[in-house]
C-alpha cells in the first residue's frame, strides 16, 4: 500500500528533532557535565563526592522521605479509591478528587504554610483540645503531611481505573465459595489491582525523591532531598559539574524504579 | 450497586474535606480585611483591587498565559506529528523504542528535566527568558500530546483508510478528511493537557527563567518565600476561577471523546 519512500517520514521531522534535541541530548548533557568540577576540569572528583557520607546520608535520608510519603499516600488512597467504585455517580465524585490537583502546586503549598503557621487554624484547634501550640511548620512532620496532600489525587487515579476494572461476578464468585470479606479482598481484589498500585507507587515515589519547592517552603532547611541538592548546586552554588553527578544517580534511580514497577497500563494522568 | 455504609462515607467525606480545605481556606482569608491568615477581620476586596493595580503582576500573569497558549499550540501541533508517524511506523521493535524515548520526559523528575535544559540553553546559546521558558514548556508537552492521540489513531479502524484510497483521495484529503477529523477528540485533550501543564509548570520554569522574566508559579515561590502576603490568596481566588473553566472544559471535551465514534458525517 504505502511505497518505500525514503522521504515518506519527512513531515516527522520537528518531532524527531525534538526527540533528539530534548530527550536525547539532555541525558548525554547530564552526563557530560557530571565528569567537570568547578574550574572545568575533567574528572572523577564528583562521583567521589558522591560517595562520601554526606551524600550517602543525603541520598539515603531521601529515600526514606519518599518511601514515607508513598507509603502514606498509598495507605489512604486505596480505601479511598474502593470507596469511590462503590459510589453511584463514580466519574463525577474522581474528578472531583482529581480537581485539587489541577490547583497550582505552590498555591497549595502555600496555604500550609497558613494552616500550619503558629496562629494557624490547626495550632489554635490543639489550643482548644489543650495539646497547646506546637511548632508544625519547618519540621520533617509537615514536609511528609503536605507532600502526601499533594501527592493523594495522583495515587487515586491509576488504583480506582485498576479496581474499575474488576468484573464484579468475580466478588460474588469469591463469596459463593465461602470466602469472607477479607479473603475476597486478599485473594481475589488485591492481586487484580497491584498493577494500579505500581503505578501509582511510580507517579508518587520518582516526585518525592526530587521535591524540592514543598521541601523549601514547608520544611525550612530542615528536609534535604535529592531534588533540593541538585537544585542547590545547580542555582545557587553554581557548582553544575556536581549537580549533574547527583542528577544522574537520581536518573538511575528513576529507572530502577520503573523496572520495579512495571507492567503498569496507563492511568498516568496529571 | 451495593450502598456504602456509614464508616466509608465519613471516610469519604474527611478525604474530601481535607483535599478542598487548604484551597477554600486560601480563598476564604482573601477576602480578610486583616493582614493574615487567621483572625477574620472584616470583608474586603483590596486584595483583588491590589492583584489588578499591580502593573508587574499583571505582566506576569500574561506572560504566564501567553505561553501556556503559544506552548499547547506549537506542542500540540508537534505532539500530532509524532503520534502520527508512530502510528504509520509498521517496525513494531522500532515503534516501541520511539514511544519509551516519549515517554522519558513524563516520568522525568521536573529538577532534572529543569537541569538538563539549563545546560542545554547555555551551551547552544539561547538567552534565558521568554524564549528558554517557551521552549522548555513546548518541549515537556510534546510526549503528553502523543499520549493522548495516539490511542484515538489506534482505535480507527484502518478500512477507514482504505475505503478513502479505493474512492480515490489523495494522501492530503486522507490527512484531512479521514484521520484528523477522527482524531480531533484526542488533539483537543492533549491541548487542554498541555495548557495546564503549562499553566502549572514551576520547577522547570524556575531552573531555565532567569533574571527578569518570571512566570505566575516562579512569581508566586518568590512571593511565599518572603511570608504571607494576601495578595496572593487573592491571585490564587482568581486561578481557582480559572482551572474550573478549565476542568469544565476538559470534562466536557473528554465526555465527547468518550461518546461513540465522532466520524463526521
Amino acid at each position: 500500500m504505502r511505497n518505500k519512500n525514503p522521504l515518506r517520514f519527512i513531515y516527522a521531522t520537528p518531532y524527531a528533532a525534538w526527540l533528539l534535541l530534548f530527550v536525547l541530548a539532555p541525558i548525554v548533557v547530564i552526563v557530560y557535565y557530571s565528569f567537570f568540577d568547578l574550574s572545568g576540569q575533567l574528572t572523577l572528583a564528583n562521583y567521589r563526592n558522591f560517595f562520601t557520607s554526606i551524600y550517602f546520608k543525603l541520598t539515603m535520608s531521601s529515600f526514606w522521605y519518599a518511601f514515607l510519603i508513598t507509603f502514606f499516600a498509598l495507605l489512604i488512597s486505596y480505601p479511598t479509591a474502593y470507596f469511590l467504585t462503590k459510589t453511584k455517580h463514580k466519574q463525577l465524585w474522581l474528578l472531583l478528587i482529581i480537581i485539587p490537583s489541577w490547583i497550582n502546586l505552590l498555591l497549595k503549598t502555600y496555604a500550609f504554610i497558613g494552616l500550619m503557621g503558629k496562629y494557624g487554624p490547626i495550632n489554635a484547634f490543639l489550643e482548644a483540645v489543650g495539646i497547646g501550640g506546637q511548632q508544625i511548620l519547618f519540621t520533617d512532620f509537615s514536609f511528609v503531611f503536605v507532600s502526601v496532600y499533594i501527592f493523594i489525587p495522583f495515587m487515586i487515579l491509576p488504583i480506582f481505573n485498576s479496581l474499575d476494572k474488576i468484573n464484579p461476578t468475580l466478588l460474588d464468585a469469591s463469596k459463593d465459595l465461602g470466602a469472607n470479606a477479607w479473603v475476597t479482598f486478599k485473594r481475589v481484589i488485591w492481586p487484580m489491582t497491584t498493577d494500579g498500585v505500581k503505578s501509582g507507587i511510580q507517579v508518587v515515589f520518582i516526585p518525592a525523591l526530587s521535591l524540592f519547592m514543598i521541601t523549601r517552603l514547608i520544611a525550612g532547611n530542615k528536609v534535604i532531598t535529592l531534588g533540593t541538592a541538585i537544585e542547590q548546586q545547580f542555582l545557587v552554588t553554581q557548582n553544575w559539574g556536581m549537580g549533574s553527578t547527583i542528577a544522574v544517580f537520581l536518573i538511575i534511580f528513576m529507572f530502577l524504579i520503573m523496572v520495579l514497577t512495571s507492567g503498569k497500563k496507563g492511568g498516568i494522568i496529571k | 450497586m451495593r450502598k456504602l455504609g456509614i464508616l466509608p462515607r465519613i471516610y469519604l467525606a474527611a478525604v474530601f474535606v481535607i483535599l478542598y480545605a487548604p484551597i477554600f481556606y486560601l480563598i476564604y482569608y482573601s477576602f480578610n480585611s486583616g493582614g493574615g491568615m487567621s483572625n477574620f477581620e472584616s470583608f474586603t476586596l483590596e486584595h483583588y483591587k491590589a492583584v489588578f493595580q499591580d502593573t508587574r503582576l499583571l505582566i506576569i500573569v500574561l506572560n504566564t498565559i501567553i505561553i501556556a497558549l503559544l506552548s499547547a499550540l506549537l506542542s500540540t501541533t508537534i505532539g500530532v506529528i509524532g503520534a502520527l508517524a508512530i502510528y504509520f511506523m509498521k517496525n513494531k521493535s522500532a515503534r516501541q523504542t520511539v514511544l519509551s524515548l516519549n515517554n522519558i520526559l513524563i516520568v522525568s523528575p521536573d529538577v532534572i528535566i529543569g537541569a538538563s535544559f539549563l545546560i542545554l540553553f547555555t551551551l547552544i546559546g539561547v538567552k534565558l527568558g521568554f524564549a528558554s521558558v517557551l521552549i522548555s514548556h513546548i518541549a515537556f508537552s510534546i510526549p503528553i500530546v502523543v499520549i493522548m492521540v495516539l490511542p484515538k489513531l489506534l482505535e480507527m479502524s484502518t478500512t477507514l483508510i482504505d475505503a478513502a484510497l479505493d474512492l480515490g483521495a489523495s494522501r492530503k484529503d486522507i490527512l484531512t478528511r479521514v484521520i484528523l477529523p477522527y482524531i480531533k477528540p484526542g488533539i483537543f485533550a492533549g491541548f487542554f493537557l498541555a495548557l495546564t501543564y503549562s499553566l502549572d509548570d514551576f520547577a522547570v520554569t524556575f531552573f531555565v527563567t532567569g533574571n527578569g522574566f518570571s512566570t505566575l508559579s516562579v512569581e508566586i515561590y518568590s512571593m511565599a518565600r518572603t511570608g504571607i502576603t494576601l495578595t496572593i490568596n487573592a491571585l490564587s481566588g482568581l486561578i481557582f476561577l480559572l482551572t474550573m473553566v478549565l476542568v469544565l472544559g476538559y470534562y466536557i471535551i473528554g465526555n465527547k471523546a468518550k461518546s461513540p465514534q465522532g466520524v463526521k458525517k
